[in-house]
């Protein structure tokens, strides 16, 4: 089994403006997904971010007192996850709850260097 | 709450556990000292120690002290699920079976009964460790090394609590039961203690038994009949010892104060155990207990019924103890020289000599076939093998009607 990350992109503000209850339901649904991956031990970790950050760019190191992109494109949150391939970890990403929220799940093998 | 906080932290992390009651338990208290008790004090506490165990596991997630290998714990560590896994764990129809599969964890044959005892009372039953010392007059320091081995075992071979399947719930009950058992007959009959009976423990034990009788899975015929014994056992604590700490004989005990609600409330659970096919060693020690608490006086206990079901408890199991307590019913029904061929044809002589009661018993033989002298030297070997005060008190108190 090889290790992918899962760079969950966009859909925070869809749901900051939920209601409770579908927050709620977010969450549950959150919570099932993440049961299943955690039982077929494919669960490494992951966590959500919050929407604030800085970035630093260049070799200058020019200071931002924002992430690099905002909205649909700004990073929501990771999941490190195993699987076969990349076909059997992209089947998997598609679960993702966050979709609810119109997110886009960016899905990239951990490369073996050296 | 013990019990929840040991399934998010594993069993070996007990002390984390604890730490996380007495926090909650400490905030409880400062907070109602001011805004007064909440509603539902309960679930103010469980609210507070939920959260608790948040801050532990946020702090402790990298750490190695958690296993989170186990998948229902893996989930808390992602801020994803940390919370909503979190209140799985408080769920109330979880919190009982919790507490029942700390119980079978607990009770392994590979962990000796002592530190199956200690283990219990302490992370089930609340006492301290201090508490746990006193009960069996020993270091505290004695206490925690118990505690450790115990998580040591715990942690070497991986054991998570969990009630088992119905396959097994029979045989793996008959260790939890006779750990009860023990914990029952430690309180009454102390033999670490001044004082005989210890009913701070005795009610612990019934309690044990009792949580088991409330889920279905666990109620066996067995456990119904040792909660039956150990309740008409109770019921007589109260004529068991004089206002001055002596222990009193069945013959002379005054069984106007025997406690009635006891009683019935045994009986009924011992009629609840006639069912299936098992005939367990409780369900007859409780039938001769049983037999005890409603005869009118000594004279009219019905000792022919008590001695057909000794016959049958021997025949489960070849017990010396339970053949010495058979030659006091033979004493009772047929006289001492029938007693005293029934005790010398025990097996196990050996082991015999090494228990007090022996002593005691062919003492009091002796003492009926007028051999004054004799019997007076196997009260002295009985004195010298007992610890409990009252006992030693009774024996010498025989030794001197009869030098008088």
């Amino acid at each position: 089994m090889k290790e992918f990350l899962m760079l969950i992109r966009g859909g925070q503000e869809g749901y900051q403006s939920a209601s409770p209850n579908e927050m709620q339901k977010n969450m549950e649904h959150w919570q099932k997904w993440m049961a299943g991956l955690a039982r077929e031990e494919r669960l490494v970790g992951g966590q959500p971010l919050v929407s604030e950050g800085n970035t630093l760019t260049g070799s200058k190191k020019a200071f931002t007192d924002r992430p690099f992109a905002e909205g649909k494109e700004l990073v929501g949150g990771y999941l490190l996850i195993k699987a076969e391939s990349l076909a059997e970890a992209t089947e998997i990403a598609k679960g993702c709850p966050s979709f609810e929220y119109d997110c886009s799940v960016e899905v990239r093998e951990i490369a073996p260097v050296g | 709450m013990v019990a929840v906080l040991v399934k998010v932290f594993g069993i070996e992390n007990l002390e984390i556990a604890e730490d996380v009651v007495q926090d909650a338990l400490v905030s409880a208290l400062e907070t109602w000292k001011f805004r007064g008790v909440p509603d539902n004090p309960k679930a103010w506490l469980y609210r507070t120690a939920r959260n608790k165990a948040i801050d532990i596991i946020r702090r402790k997630k990298h750490s190695k002290t958690i296993d989170f290998s186990d998948p229902e714990r893996k989930l808390l560590t992602s801020e994803y699920t940390l919370s909503s896994t979190m209140d799985n764990f408080w769920k109330e129809e979880y919190i009982k079976d919790d507490f029942l599969a700390m119980m079978y964890a607990c009770c392994h044959p590979d962990i000796s009964p002592e530190n199956q005892i200690t283990f219990i009372l302490k992370s089930l039953c609340g006492f301290s460790t201090k508490e746990v010392a006193k009960s069996f007059l020993t270091s505290e320091d004695t206490i925690s090394k118990r505690i450790y081995r115990t998580k040591e075992h715990f942690r070497k071979h991986q054991i998570r609590p969990e009630i088992p399947s119905s396959e097994e719930i029979t045989s793996k009950t008959t260790v939890v039961l006779s750990t009860i058992y023990l914990i029952f007959n430690e309180g009454y009959n102390s033999t670490h203690h001044d004082q005989l009976i210890r009913k701070d423990i005795i009610s612990q034990a019934l309690w044990l038994c009792k949580s088991l009788l409330d889920t279905e899975l666990t109620q066996l015929p067995e456990v119904y009949a040792l909660m039956a014994l150990m309740l008409f056992h109770t019921a007589r604590l109260d004529s068991r010892l004089s206002d001055q700490g002596e222990l009193i004989l069945l013959s002379d005990q005054d069984r106007t104060i025997w406690n009635e609600e006891l009683i019935a409330q045994g009986s009924r659970y011992l009629n609840q155990s006639a069912f299936g096919e098992s005939l367990s060693t409780y369900h007859l020690e409780a039938a001769i207990a049983y037999k005890h608490c409603i005869a009118k006086s000594y004279e009219t206990t019905d000792w022919k019924e008590i001695l057909k079901y000794y016959d049958l408890l021997l025949k489960i199991k070849s017990d010396p103890i339970v053949s010495l307590n058979r030659c006091l019913v033979i004493l009772e029904l047929y006289g001492a020289e029938e007693a005293l061929n029934a005790i010398k044809s025990i097996k196990d002589q050996k082991l015999l000599k090494k228990y007090y009661l022996y002593h005691a018993t062919l003492g009091d033989i002796y003492q009926q076939l007028i051999q004054p002298n004799i019997a007076v030297k196997y009260y002295q070997n009985a004195m010298k093998l007992t610890q409990s005060a009252p006992e030693k008190q009774l024996l010498k108190h025989k030794i001197g009607e009869i030098l008088n």
